[in-house]
């Protein structure tokens, strides 16, 4: 029926491709007039914020856009077939065979009430018509290939007994399940730790390469594109904006938007006094608000009015490098290599005396097994010998992977546990017994917390202003109601957002606006030490950057110590003065932001920094791949508690790291690590990050 | 397993204790009480002989004392009748008082004598709960098939035309209660002179005067499809309707679900997404609500009995709770209160081997 395909030519080709969601009110166009080419055994990057339409790209070439969506116009070729008019029937023979997907959470793209032998098995089955045993068979070789351990325990278990990496596994095995030619990746570890998600990483590229896969790689994290991709394409508002070869795109970029991009993380040697992060003004448009002209065109530094904002913008080819495309009129008039326009240097807050000292603090959770109680209870050691201080004006991140125990410290920080044993002190008072009922207001509104996702921490159905009105009245600050508004006024100037969004919905606003309005209420007693957990890690890249900014610069203004946890080592080495790396409950190591980032490293801090994407070609780094899984806090391992997973632990003698919780070691410069090892075995460290010579 | 079914059993034993404490607390009101003495010893007595008729009957003693001599765990009260023969609670006429026991609650297996019946209390809830249980067992097999494939069907395509058809049956059988229903159903298939049932017979279609019998006495002696339909239609209707629903919003969360995208994106046809995906999944919620009807059920049958004269066990209910007869009343409580609880437990257990996530420890 087909002619046979010519490995030569594209496998993948999207040609001027329109996609539209259709509600009952209008059509809102998701993705405008895309176009890329994917070869046989490339890794094609698809980049850009939520909302740019890079799923909407994957899921069409799936041609799964539910009920709403439809594509408009352009061509989907798969090995020379046009898949946007296939058949249903055609598409079943399609899917899972010859293209595979794999999803962002791996939790619910399992089947709950399914073994997963069963799930891996399926595919053949319906393929190739294999038998059932057979199917089995193949399933078992499958998931020793993507390195899992005990491979028929596995296959004979449920979804919800495997960790989230043991999971991202079994949908990598259940997409490789019939070898398919294109793998399409819809941000495959956004929902991992940084080094579970390198485990990943290192899988699918060698996978990639074992089987020959051609890879769609969509992503939000530029590092993790570089690390894995060939090409690249940028996405903006639905258009692809720029496109060409991975280290072309990182170094000679021909799209303001990209750089801008770039401009807004953080990379290596960069810190908030001297280089500081530039955030892209304005807000990304709403797809029934889009601009005339170019799509950037209103945030972009580079507009030129009369000529950016008149007609559509083509796609053209930039004169130099390997199939490197730009939507850009101006690309060939902007010196790309002048440096951003320099902003006022900040000065570094002045650092205070301390505020808050924790002393051994333990919490301990006692869980029953079973659902129903019954069985022995056990004991969940969340925090071991918490002990640190923080001082006023200064940040102290707090880092470490899920299950590291760092929201229970925050918990018990903010009084809503109260620590099992050891000492918190604020200022001179002792408030680790005493839960948030019944600590006084002063207390409460001194110690405040800014939390992860602002969709779901403010209250949808009071405006805006009444929320902040409400936190002053129950911080008791402000005579009477009208000194209360104009507070509220000024905390809404304080983190920049118009007065007018007093009146506002939480519905009406956007993610980093909402994050702002969490933040004016965290400071709206004036708190001393404020909790930030995660406050950024549900923004896009562009917005992050403008959060961090705003809340460095208003703990610069009241002299509030920040405690900030992160998992982002990036955002965490760009702002903080302290740096804690937590690790089951363990501080195991605690020390100045150069002193955690350089040897000597803790073990576990050294494997951390590795795990970490840089978006930045000129950064060499040691590749360190931790193997299994974080322990369980409840049965956490004899000795020190990273042991099982450490790859010095062969360079302490006898053993020692199974047997004996090591001691905490007093470096030069008040550096603390938690290890076994020798100075000698420290001094011998390298750096994990180097930055090649330009 | 064995220490969470013994925890539900002391959940389920406290429940009936706390539960017949307050019926027998209601029903042994002032006002009730006199209720009793008139319906025993004459209505036209004065308030002075209500009183003394009380205290020498044994209903004047404390309300604990007497609730304790009910389970079992008080002797029973004594006294002498106006003959001076021996009388008491634990004395039954015709027996010779020596030999009556101390204790005769129902702790003793005793549950009292029904003074509507004049039977044993025990005897009675036997052979009326056997007559419901043949009537619960065709109800739910008439309701579970027809409402799960409702549901299915209205779930499996969200706002199709056969989802909006189910959904609009569903809603209308589910609001319609049983005495309206009923009333309704009699009216088209169980009358000689309206409904279907003239026109069939004119048309020579049936022999009988009516389609169906609008009263199913006959039924306590012989189940036929004539007089057992429409009960068992009248309490499924209603079930089904609500079932659907649940059903049907289960499915539709389940249908819209990342991992069902796995499965459509794997190459599985439709059919193969619901049939291995989705139905499992789906049903894990209508489950609990399918085992939350048969208290409902007992609600139902309440009416539906009374509606259809059939002396079952919601017939009886009627009957005690109308003449005042509280050992009956009482034992129908607790026969209520077994029901609700066992059917929790079996939905539980039933829940955990459904759900791979839940274990019961």
């Amino acid at each position: 029926m087909d002619k046979p395909w010519d490995p030569s030519q594209p496998i993948l080709e999207i040609d001027h491709l329109s996609i539209s969601f259709f509600t009952r009110a209008r059509e809102i166009p998701a993705v405008m007039d895309f176009s890329c080419t994917v070869m046989a055994g490339e890794a094609m990057g698809l980049v850009g914020e939520s909302g740019c339409g890079k799923s909407t790209v994957a899921l069409a070439v799936m041609r799964d856009l539910g009920k709403t969506g439809r594509i408009v116009g352009g061509a989907i070729r798969f090995k020379g077939r046009d898949l946007t008019h296939m058949s249903d029937e055609e598409l079943r023979h399609i899917r899972g065979s010859e293209i595979a997907m794999i999803y962002q959470e791996p939790m619910a793209s399992l089947n709950p009430a399914m073994k997963i032998g069963a799930q891996l098995a399926e595919v053949p089955m319906i393929h190739q018509g294999m038998a059932k045993a057979e199917a089995w068979a193949l399933a078992r070789q499958i998931v020793a290939d993507v390195r899992l351990p005990d491979p028929d325990r596995i296959l004979r278990s449920y979804p919800h007994q495997l960790s989230g990496g043991q999971q991202q596994r079994i949908v990598i095995a259940m997409a490789l399940m019939s070898k398919p030619a294109l793998l399409i990746l819809d941000e495959p570890t956004t929902a991992l730790d940084v080094t579970v998600e390198a485990g990943i990483v290192d899988l699918v590229k060698d996978l990639g390469e074992k089987y020959g896969t051609s890879l769609l790689f969509i992503s939000h994290n530029l590092g993790l594109v570089l690390d894995v991709c060939d090409r690249l394409c940028v996405m903006y508002s639905g258009e692809a904006v720029e496109t060409g070869a991975v280290k072309e795109v990182f170094d000679r970029m021909q799209h303001p938007y990209t750089q801008a991009l770039f401009r807004s993380i953080p990379i290596p040697g960069a810190d908030k006094t001297t280089r500081p992060l530039i955030s892209i003004p304005g807000n990304f448009p709403l797809p029934h608000e889009r601009p005339p002209g170019c799509n950037f065109g209103p945030r972009c530094s580079y507009f030129a009015a009369g000529r950016c904002d008149q007609g559509d913008i083509p796609m053209a080819p930039v004169p130099f490098g390997d199939r490197h495309e730009t939507r850009c009129i101006r690309s060939s008039e902007i010196d790309w290599d002048a440096p951003p326009p320099a902003r006022a240097r900040t000065e570094r807050a002045t650092i205070g005396p301390v505020v808050l000292r924790m002393e051994d603090v333990k919490k301990y959770y006692e869980v029953s097994s079973g659902m129903f109680g019954g069985g022995g209870t056990k004991v969940v050691k969340a925090n071991e010998t918490l002990s640190f201080e923080a001082r006023e004006g200064e940040t102290l991140a707090i880092v470490g992977e899920s299950g590291c125990g760092k929201s229970t410290f925050a918990k018990v920080l903010m009084g809503l546990e109260t620590a099992t044993d050891g000492k918190i002190m604020l200022y001179d008072r002792d408030i680790q017994s005493t839960p948030i009922e019944k600590r006084s207001t002063d207390t409460v509104s001194g110690v405040q917390m800014v939390f992860q996702n602002p969709f779901d921490t403010l209250n949808p159905s009071m405006t805006i202003g009444r929320q902040i009105v409400r936190a002053l009245e129950i911080f008791g600050e402000g005579k009477d109601d009208a000194a209360r508004h104009a507070r509220m006024l000024e905390l809404l100037d304080l983190v920049k957002l118009p007065r007018a969004f007093a009146e506002r919905m939480p519905r009406q606003l956007s993610g980093g606006q909402k994050q702002r309005v969490g933040i004016a209420r965290a400071f709206a007693g004036g708190a001393k030490i404020v909790v930030a957990d995660e406050p950024v890690s549900a923004l896009d890249v562009s917005v992050q950057a403008a959060v961090t900014d705003l809340l460095m610069e208003i703990q610069r203004k009241n002299g509030t110590t920040l405690l900030f946890i992160s998992h982002d080592l990036s955002i965490v080495r760009y702002l903080s003065d302290r740096v804690m790396v937590m690790y089951l409950g363990h501080v195991v190591e605690l020390g100045t932001t150069d002193q955690v980032f350089q040897p000597p490293y803790h073990p576990y801090t050294e494997a951390l920094l590795s795990a970490v994407p840089i978006a930045d070609t000129r950064v060499e780094k040691k590749r360190i791949v931790l193997e299994g899984d974080i322990p369980s806090a409840m049965n956490p391992p004899p000795g020190c508690p990273f042991q099982t997973r450490c790859r010095w632990k062969s360079h302490v003698p006898g053993n020692l790291c199974e047997t004996e919780m090591p001691p905490v070691r007093m470096l030069k410069g008040g550096h603390q690590i938690k290890c076994h090892l020798s100075d000698a075995e420290f001094a011998s460290m390298e750096p994990v990050i180097k930055i090649a010579a330009e | 397993m064995t220490g969470f079914l013994l925890r539900r059993l002391a959940l389920l034993v406290l429940t009936a204790f706390c539960l017949t404490m307050v019926v027998f607390y209601l029903t042994n009101l002032p006002p009730q009480l006199e209720k009793i003495a008139k319906f025993e010893a004459g209505a036209r007595i004065s308030d002075d002989e209500v009183t003394s008729w009380l205290n020498n009957h044994g209903y004047g003693r404390p309300f604990l004392a007497r609730y304790g001599e009910w389970l079992g765990v008080v002797p029973g009260w004594t006294g002498t009748d106006t003959q001076g023969g021996a009388m008491g609670y634990c004395i039954t006429k015709g027996v010779d008082p020596a030999a009556a026991p101390h204790y005769c609650g129902v702790l003793q297996g005793d549950w009292g004598y029904s003074s509507v019946f004049k039977q044993p209390v025990s005897s009675i809830l036997s052979t009326r709960l056997g007559l419901t249980g043949i009537l619960m067992f065709w109800v739910m097999v008439v309701m579970v098939p027809t409402s799960l494939l409702m549901g299915v069907l209205a779930g499996m395509r969200e706002g199709s035309r056969l989802d909006r058809t189910l959904s609009t049956v569903a809603i209308t059988t589910t609001s319609t209660p049983e005495y309206v229903s009923g009333v309704v159903l009699i009216v088209l298939f169980a009358s000689s002179t309206v409904g279907l049932s003239p026109h069939l017979f004119d048309w020579g279609w049936i022999s009988d005067r009516t389609l169906f019998k609008g009263s199913a006495s006959s039924a306590m002696d012989g189940i036929t499809f004539q007089n057992f339909t429409l009960p068992v239609i009248t309490i499924a209707l209603y079930g089904i309707g609500y079932i659907a629903r649940m059903t049907r919003a289960s499915m539709a969360e389940v249908m819209t679900a990342q991992y069902i995208r796995t499965a459509r994106l794997k190459g599985l046809s439709f059919r193969e997404v619901v049939m291995r995906h989705a139905l499992r999944n789906a049903l894990i919620a209508p489950f609990t609500v399918i085992m939350l009807q048969f208290p409902w059920l007992l609600n139902g049958v309440v009416i539906t009995e009374t509606l259809f004269n059939y002396k079952g066990f919601g017939w009886t209910l009627v009957q005690a709770a109308g003449n005042n007869d509280v050992p009956l009343l009482l034992g129908c409580s607790v026969v209520a209160v077994f029901v609700v609880l066992v059917t929790q437990l079996l939905s539980d257990v039933g829940y955990a081997f459904l759900n791979p996530r839940i274990r019961i420890g």
